[in-house]
């Protein structure tokens, strides 16, 4: 009992108020996610709205199978979050060790197919503000289509990146066995951080990629 | 903690969130004209729904999570609409 | 122990000296000191701006400043008082230290990320001020684009760094006292056991959360257009002006219920205290509280009336501005019958209660003039505009700031002010502020633009006496300057409760201990259980 006690803050008097308040404040800070992305999906929005044609045209030059790759990459990056906290809170050290590393490994992989994709539209001009020529119509609701694109897809990548420095500390203490049924709180803040990156994802692959498919 | 093992549940979520990125990627290739948009949208809610329900645990959780689960949703929908009210309304 | 001490019980201020035990603190009393002395001085920096273009405004022409100057005057005068003082002001000074008293906690819900949240504050102040000095900014407060994005050639982009690195202060002291107030309540303090400046905090939260999010991807996006040359705001480039004023008001309208609700939350403290009444229609004051808060999220377009916006949009947001009005009134209205039949003690602290209310209720019934569409259209962009929000942002929110720091000093500092020279600043501040900011209203509606430094000649009479009335308000704000430090030193032995008041946080000694409460205290009654005096003798 008094080393259960060790890891309740002194503001808190259980540790299950402890873990309630961290649970909490994590959505808190999600929902400050959601406007914080959201204020580039209501530019999204309204463009798309009111350049609709342009958006559609220059969706085709995105790669669907690489974006849905990525897609299918992440969704499988929470399941083995998801894993990676059930462990945790079982106290089982291999377990989570592996599912946490298995969720870092698959969020790199996301950043690696990133970067192809970013390099290809290097190599396409279709880079607003550095290298961008469009050769067909409505060039500016073009052009703003890939400013959405590399603002949306950019910090989605930023935060991303931010989840696997975050994993990569929470996996070397869950080695030493830091993590057990008495406290894994920040391995499970630190899964609600993570399926929140994916949920954001889900939404940009079809906003962005599948706009116009069929011909 | 229900008997029935969570990874059991994680695995088969993730086979549905799987299923509806293919159903997201066929549908793409249909012409469905202005409804293209919502059944991409409406495939894309219910990931979101099943990630949040199951992996992020608001299925056992209480009306408090619930609400902030969804308060950020809520006022991006606002503003959206809102906004919209302007651009869709001009001459 | 010094010989002008006069407590002798251990309290937050004597537990631990030296500048390591302030700047790794994680008690909120101290973090609460801490933001208390930035953001006077950030108070003092506006402040200055604000006298530079007065004192060019004593004359039609444009004398002592050129145009670009003086554009950087009104821009950097709004920025710093908004962002800088405003904001922050009651929050992050009386909310920090009040809070966990409040509601019978040792501290908030993450300490630490308290501390984090003033380093952020700092960081980002001091981004803006070096910016400020070297070279300064010309947009105005409000950035719009284009000139913001593409024309201006002052120094938008660290401005705008320094700005969204702020906003994470304001989100996360926000999320705390979220925190806090749903998971860390004393035992028997249901929510409507809460005192109002608790309901008041929960409200400036929410919006805190969920508005300043908004504001940090607007600028990011501003700085993205400005540094790579794209155009999502320019119709240049196929972009559209229109959509940073909905992104960048979407946030900024629910900004200044972020600046007005803390006050309203202290009014009431003020009300009920020195009248000795419980608040009238207690409920009633709680949910307006919390309408204001999410109906002020659907509002913004009411500062772009004139910009182009739709006129059946603008139709939408004239109607819910006049719908927002009425809990504000309802407030109003409360506070006015808690006072009826009450038994008034004329201290300082609700002096300024006093002085909100009137000023509060002049600058709401403006914002409903300016909320009519066919009478903003002749009076936007004027000095109407500027009389309506100071005499909301001064009248209200600083007075009602200033009020809560007399009302709370002695709880703070262990230390009474002297009376009359309190009584005597008040008096100088209300004749300073109404001097400054009545004509200004008469100004504005005869016509006379804002963020021009130059008008005709026939404007002159009225913005000499608004120029008096700033001197005499600067003034005002150094006497409670002085006399607070003063206070430190040589003010009267406070005690625990000077003002015989029934909050949770008078139940501690002056200045409280760290952990605050050696016992967590039960809850057993609702705020307010004042008993009137008759009754008490007998």
């Amino acid at each position: 009992m008094s080393e259960n006690r060790a890891l309740v803050a002194h503001q808190f008097d259980t540790a299950a108020q402890q873990r309630g308040a961290a649970t909490l404040g994590m959505w808190i800070f999600l929902a400050t996610e959601v406007l914080f992305f959201g204020g580039m999906l209501m530019a999204y929005t309204v463009y798309r709205v009111t350049e609709g044609e342009a958006f559609a045209h220059a969706s085709r030059a995105q790669n669907i199978l690489l974006g849905g790759i990525n897609t299918a990459v992440l969704l499988t990056s929470s399941l083995t979050m998801a894993l990676a906290v059930h462990a945790a809170q079982g106290g089982r050290r291999t377990r989570s060790v592996m599912m946490l590393a298995s969720t870092m490994a698959l969020g790199a992989l996301f950043l690696g197919v990133k970067g192809v994709e970013y390099a290809e539209k290097f190599a396409e001009h279709l880079v607003p503000g550095v290298d961008f020529h469009w050769a067909g119509p409505d060039a500016g609701g073009a052009q703003i289509y890939f400013i959405l694109y590399f603002l949306l897809t950019g910090f989605h990548a930023l935060h991303l990146a931010i989840g696997i420095g975050v994993i990569a500390v929470l996996t070397a203490r869950a080695a030493r066995g830091r993590y057990s049924a008495a406290y894994s709180t920040p391995v499970e803040v630190a899964g609600l951080y993570w399926h929140f990156v994916d949920i954001v994802w889900i939404f940009l692959y079809p906003l962005i990629y599948l706009i116009r498919v069929y011909r | 903690m229900n008997g029935e093992s969570p990874t059991g549940l994680y695995v088969r979520v993730a086979g549905a969130l799987y299923f509806l990125l293919g159903l997201t990627v066929a549908c793409a290739f249909i012409d469905m004209g202005p409804f293209n948009i919502v059944v991409a949208l409406t495939i894309a809610v219910a990931k979101a729904v099943l990630v949040v329900l199951f992996f992020m645990h608001v299925r056992h959780a209480g009306g408090l999570t619930r609400v902030v689960a969804c308060a950020g949703a809520f006022w991006l929908l606002f503003m959206c609409v809102l906004t919209l009210t302007d651009f869709l309304t001009r001459n | 122990m010094s010989p002008h001490s006069i407590t002798t019980h251990d309290h937050y201020l004597n537990a631990g000296y030296g500048p390591r035990s302030w700047l790794l603190t994680t008690d909120h009393k101290r973090i609460a000191i801490l933001y208390m002395l930035s953001i006077t001085f950030f108070f003092f920096v506006g402040g200055f701006f604000a006298f530079l273009m007065r004192l060019e405004l004593l004359t039609p022409n444009g004398d002592l400043v050129s145009a670009e100057t003086y554009n950087k005057l009104f821009s950097m005068h709004g920025i710093t008082m908004v962002w800088f003082f405003l904001i922050p002001s009651i929050p992050s000074v009386l909310g920090n230290f009040l809070v966990p008293m409040m509601v019978g906690a040792r501290d908030v819900a993450f300490p630490r990320l308290n501390l984090l949240s003033w380093y952020i504050y700092v960081v980002g102040g001091l981004f803006t001020l070096g910016a400020m000095i070297f070279g300064g900014v010309d947009t105005g407060w409000t950035f719009y684009t284009p000139f913001s994005s593409t024309y201006a050639h002052s120094n938008v982009i660290p401005v705008v760094i320094g700005i969204f690195i702020l906003g994470f202060s304001s989100i996360l002291t926000a999320l705390n006292f979220i925190v806090t107030i749903h998971t860390m309540r004393a035992p028997g303090l249901t929510w409507f056991r809460l005192p109002l400046f608790i309901w008041a905090m929960y409200a400036t939260s929410i919006i805190l959360v969920l508005a300043t999010p908004v504001l940090a991807i607007t600028l990011a996006m501003l700085g993205v257009e400005r540094i790579f040359g794209v155009g999502i705001f320019d119709p240049a480039l196929g972009g559209d002006p229109l959509l940073f004023q909905h992104l960048f008001w979407f946030y900024s309208h629910p900004a200044v219920y972020i600046m007005i609700l803390p006050a309203m939350g202290v009014v009431s403290e003020l009300i009920t205290c020195f009248a000795r009444k419980k608040v009238f229609g207690y409920r009633f004051m709680a949910y307006s509280l919390l309408a204001i808060a999410s109906v002020g999220f659907l509002v913004w377009g009411h500062h772009m009336f004139v910009s182009g916006q739709s006129a059946y949009a603008g139709m939408v947001f004239s109607a819910l501005s006049f719908i927002v009005a009425v809990p504000s009134a309802v407030k109003v209205f409360n506070w006015a019958a808690t006072l009826y039949k009450g038994t008034i003690a004329y201290h300082t602290p609700v002096l300024y209660g006093f002085g909100f209310i009137g000023l509060f209720t002049i600058g709401g019934l403006t914002g409903l003039f300016l909320a009519t569409l066919a009478l903003d259209v002749h009076v936007h962009d004027t000095y109407f505009v500027i009389a309506h929000f100071h005499y909301i942002m001064v009248g209200g929110a600083v007075m009602g700031y200033l009020g809560g720091i007399h009302y709370w000093w002695p709880k703070m500092t262990g230390r009474m002010y002297p009376e009359g020279w309190a009584k005597f600043a008040a008096l100088v501040l209300f004749v300073g502020f109404n001097l400054t900011f009545f004509p200004q209203f008469i100004l504005g509606y005869l016509g006379m633009p804002r963020r021009y430094h130059v008008y005709p000649p026939e404007f002159q009479v009225l913005n000499v006496l608004s120029t008096a009335g700033a001197t005499i308000l600067g003034i005002g704000y150094l006497i409670p300057f002085i006399y607070l430090i003063w206070s430190l030193r040589h003010g009267k032995n406070a005690g625990p409760n000077p003002w015989r008041s029934t909050g949770l946080e008078w139940r501690t000694p002056s200045p409280p201990p760290v952990h605050n409460f050696d016992e967590i205290p039960v809850v057993t009654t609702e705020p307010y259980t004042y008993v009137a005096e008759e009754e008490q003798r007998e």
